[in-house]
């Protein structure tokens, strides 16, 4: 009987005390030393601040060491283990169990802002004080999330520390035996076993932590009246931020790609749109900040904006954690019960800025002249102030649940659902947005150099525009684009790429250290008219126009969006040939799917089963029959071959992962080539509880090498031989017993079938053998010594069927060469504003 | 007088803001029940609409009315809105494989010819995601 690790789980809820006390502390003595005139108390007001973060970081670090070794060592007596982790998964996957849960993504948060702030505590010199005050007191909101401590029946936090009985306790077992620890925990989602799924979190968790350094730096630019200078040191931060957060959103959409079926990269759903909105505005207020650098304007759109990307992370942090949106989204959520310390949260920090903003704004310089219309900054304020509407847009719709929570807050009902078709209601307004952005990147930055004027600017225009009219008409009527909102946004980004890539190539020659924002610039472009392409055109090619109607009561004709593949019959889909070839598992140190029929399970152990036949590619034999293997049982693979215009044979696994107890969920597989992906996934299976219903058993006789029928298929009596022994039953001295072999003759592959005949102390018994694959069940009644001849009693069931679709997404390779485009861009600006920075404090 | 540059900015702006505003407010769904769906639609307001129901289940604790079509690629289903309505709600997609284990449906479309029509189904599993119940009889070797 194993113990409860009761020590273990106490160490990681003292450590979590400690480091929500240490932060508290370490905010406090921050707060001394920047307020302190005293310039030896400062020293020691800082060295004591410093030594407290530090003290505070180790207690995170200890936390999460602690966390991780519950999950890994499978002590399922703890709640966040037995509800997120399960013994057999490779210790990749038990990272992705750490933040699986809230608890666990709070402490990637704060483990980021630990490291962070540490960064910052080192390079920051005059800042330090000012900036860690607020670092500190973040990870004091931040920690108290996870303290799970009752104060007076209110509660603080949710603790990852906390034992099963206690979280669960309502189960029996418990009443029975408070001692009980389950076997095994119940599992990761399987849609987050996927190696996405390690490395996104992390990094969409470091662009959460990040938006805090530029907000720090603000809040001590205000408290110390450098309203300028904070931005110097914030303004590489800002790009690293930008950069980190915009790579965190395009993993989660590239893992909804590879993963979820709902057909797309980006859906337009709350849990995206939470974290789209900041994004996009710390990209407005990066411009503002770049503006000001240049011109000594924008400063107060810069702090506005600034403390907007913050205060809209912790919003999306309200949004996605407290429940609110539960009714809207596919996303699930779990409420831990934090909606009103979120909240709090959230208006603590709002009421922050807002009061020190406003005690500053009329200190704060502002410059009194006009921005003339053929300056840089004027295009880059147009910049900015399309991407704040660009966002409002989302944030306003995307808060529809949070209005109809605060009308029944105030005794009113509202029952205002967000728009039916929510890709459709951002998308067509998102797209002029987006015009409009390409618009003014590639004419902005045509200002860097010299000063225009009307003449100049029409020269430097021209080229980039006769481009755009060339290369873009080429693009629509070679792929026949038609929809007037897709030409203008497609000449819209061909100006964009045609003029940065102008300045691009004047920088290259001049400084390449400067050509971050041009390179930017052309990966945005390039990115729109990935996203055009492989949303805009992204069709269904399992489309059928069937001619059924739903019911009698529709008038409409309804086009079917799936096709019905039945086993091994090929069926046609546009340009493509189709069949189903059977189900496959993984099975490990195999390099590729084994049919499902050749692994029988064993009873000892879930991932275990033993090989029926040999399991071989060529001359190669991984395993031979008989031998244990180690596999994947929730994982099913679906052969499907495609065979294209009649050649080109390609073969596609879509999977589906059956989990008891989170059901069936399906991802995709897809062909990738060079002008566009071929997604395929599975939309229904039988259900597998249903599918053993065997039809009424129909008595055939057979003679050695006769040919008859099996659901369908031909089959072939090769022969009948005496077998010595059987597993099951134990044989006497006058005791028989002969095995039938039938061969079924499939289209692609045969498979043997040995039903066994017995006579044991003279009564007759059978042992039948089955083929999933041909779905028929062979029995062996009779041998009719006389005739020379046997009968078999055959039953079958309905034939193994799969329903997919199959969606065509051209051209979204531009969409990731534009990614790619884009992060290089963000790596050479980011590298030359911490030079600048560097070069400054020197 | 000129106006300011700045000016005109602002105006452009609070004027898209605005646009922005009422377009989301004619786009916006709305939670009502099959009741209510019915008389819009009569009304001739064809705006997709979200109700909010469950799936009833029978005596053996299965749920009762689901009816695949012959071709099985779309199939029907009884809803019972918040207000104990029934109705038979019509979707052009197979079943979705965890469906029969939701707790909780929000289907989002509208009715045609007295018919609720689904454009999309929203399944709430969430014992999915927060295990309620623990399972005891482990396996011993």
């Amino acid at each position: 009987m194993t113990m409860i690790h009761e020590a273990v789980g106490n160490f990681g809820h003292l450590l979590v005390v400690i480091s929500f006390v240490f932060s508290l502390f370490a905010a406090f003595s921050y707060m001394k030393a920047s307020t302190t005139s005293d310039k030896l108390n400062e020293k020691g007001w800082l060295t004591n601040g410093r030594f407290i973060f530090y003290a505070h970081s180790l207690a995170v670090v200890g936390v999460v060491i602690t966390l991780f070794v519950i999950i890994y060592s499978n002590y399922f007596e703890y709640h966040y283990a037995w509800s997120h982790a399960s013994k057999n998964l490779p210790f990749y996957y038990k990272l992705s169990c750490f933040w699986e849960g809230q608890e666990g993504s709070f402490l990637l948060w704060i483990f980021w802002n630990c490291i962070l702030g540490i960064i910052i505590m080192n390079t920051s010199k005059k800042w330090e004080g000012p900036v860690m005050t607020v670092f500190a007191l973040v990870q004091a909101f931040l920690t108290s999330m996870i303290l799970g401590s009752v104060f007076s029946s209110v509660k603080l936090g949710s603790s990852p520390f906390l034992l099963l009985r206690d979280v669960m306790t309502d189960a029996p077992i418990f009443e029975m035996n408070p001692d009980f620890i389950p076997e095994d925990g119940t599992g990761l989602n399987p849609l987050l076993q996927n190696y996405w799924m390690v490395i996104h979190p992390p990094t969409l968790f470091l662009g959460y932590a990040t938006t805090l350094i530029p907000f720090a730096f603000l809040m001590a630019g205000l408290w110390t009246k450098k309203y300028s200078e904070w931005i110097k040191p914030a303004l590489p931060w800002t790009i690293f931020s930008v950069a980190i957060l915009g790579i965190g959103q395009l993993m989660g959409a590239y893992w909804a790609y590879e993963t979820l079926s709902f057909g797309g990269y980006w859906n337009w759903d709350p849990v995206e749109n939470a974290v789209y909105v900041p994004w996009i505005i710390e990209v407005a207020a990066l411009h503002g900040m770049i503006i000001f650098k240049n011109n000594n304007t924008s400063l107060k759109l810069s702090m506005v904006l600034t403390v907007a990307t913050f205060i809209l992370i912790l919003y999306a942090t309200f949004l996605t954690r407290s429940g609110v949106l539960s009714e809207t989204s596919v996303h699930s959520f779990t409420d831990l019960g934090l909606y009103g310390q979120l909240l709090i949260y959230m208006f603590a920090f709002l009421a922050i800025s807002a009061i020190i903003l406003a005690i500053r704004w009329k200190d704060i310089p502002s410059s009194e002249k006009e921005i003339s219309t053929y300056s840089r900054e004027f295009w880059i304020v147009l910049g900015t102030i399309t991407l704040c509407l660009m966002g409002f847009q989302v944030l306003y719709a995307t808060s529809i649940p949070v209005y109809n929570h605060i009308v029944a807050f105030f005794g009113g009902t509202s029952n205002i659902a967000p728009p039916a078709d929510q890709v459709t209601y951002y998308s067509n307004i998102q797209i002029w947005f987006a015009v409009l952005l390409a618009l003014l990147s590639g004419t902005g930055l045509l200002f860097y150099w010299k000063k225009m004027d009307k003449n100049s600017i029409i020269d430097a225009l021209t080229i980039p525009f006769i481009i755009a009219l060339v290369v873009a008409g080429i693009i629509i009527v070679a792929v026949k684009v038609s929809d007037f909102s897709f030409i203008v946004l497609i000449t819209a980004s061909v100006y964009s790429i045609a003029a940065n890539g102008k300045i691009l190539m004047n920088l290259l020659k001049k400084k390449p250290s400067l050509s971050g924002g041009a390179i930017a610039h052309i990966g945005v472009a390039f990115m729109l008219i990935g996203i055009l392409f492989s949303s805009g055109y992204s069709k269904v090619i399992s489309l059928n126009n069937s001619g059924l109607l739903y019911s009698s009561s529709f008038s409409d004709e309804m086009n079917r969006e799936n096709v019905l593949l039945f086993l091994n019959e090929p069926r046609e889909m546009n340009e493509y040939e189709l069949t189903y070839r059977g189900k496959r598992k993984e099975v490990k140190n195999v390099p590729f799917y084994v049919p499902d029929y050749t692994l029988a399970q064993t009873m000892k152990e879930d991932y275990l089963a033993i090989a029926r036949k040999d399991i071989k590619r060529g001359d190669k034999v991984y395993y031979k029959a008989g031998d244990t293997v180690q596999y994947y049982p929730e994982n099913t693979y679906y052969e499907i071959e495609y065979k294209e215009d009649g050649k080109n044979v390609f073969t596609l696994y879509p999977r589906a992962q059956v989990n008891p107890s989170m059901g069936l969920t399906v991802s995709p597989d897809i062909k990738r080539s060079l002008t566009r992906d071929l997604y395929t996934h599975i939309s229904t299976i039988p259900d597998p509880e249903k599918e053993k219903d065997w039809s009424d058993p129909e008595i055939q006789k057979v003679r050695v090498g006769e040919r008859f029928f099996v659901n369908d298929y031909v089959a072939e009596l090769k022969g009948v031989q005496r077998v010595d022994g059987i597993p099951s039953i134990k044989l006497g001295p006058s005791d028989v017993a002969v095995k039938a072999i039938v061969e079924i003759f499939g289209k692609q592959e045969n498979e043997q079938l040995e039903p066994v005949f017995v006579v044991k102390d003279n009564m007759v018994g059978n042992i039948p053998d089955e083929s999933e694959a041909f779905g028929a069940k062979i029995n062996f009644v009779n041998v009719i010594p006389d005739e020379n001849s046997f009968e078999f009693s055959i039953q079958t069931k309905q034939k193994d069927y799969i329903i997919m679709k199959a969606i065509e997404k051209p051209f979204i390779n531009i969409l990731w060469v534009g990614t790619f485009i884009l992060m290089i861009g963000f790596g050479v600006a980011t590298t030359r504003r911490f030079k600048d920075f560097i070069h400054s404090r020197s | 007088m000129k106006m300011k540059k700045t000016h005109i900015i602002g105006i452009v702006v609070i004027a898209i803001a605005v646009f922005i505003v009422i377009s989301t407010a004619g786009d916006a769904s709305s939670y009502v029940s099959f009741k209510v769906a019915k008389e819009m639609a009569s009304n001739g307001k064809d705006k997709k609409i979200h109700v909010v129901g469950q799936l009833p289940k029978d005596e053996n604790g299965e749920i009762a009315g689901i009816e695949p079509s012959e071709d099985k690629l779309s199939f029907s289903f009884i809803m019972v809105d918040n207000n104990n309505e029934k109705q038979k709600v019509y979707y052009n997609e197979p079943m979705p494989p965890d469906f029969t284990k939701s707790e909780q449906v929000v289907v989002i479309g509208s009715y045609k010819n007295d018919q609720f029509l689904a454009d999309e189904i929203l399944l709430k599993c969430p014992s999915k995601y927060q295990e309620t119940t623990i399972n005891v009889s482990e396996k011993i070797d």
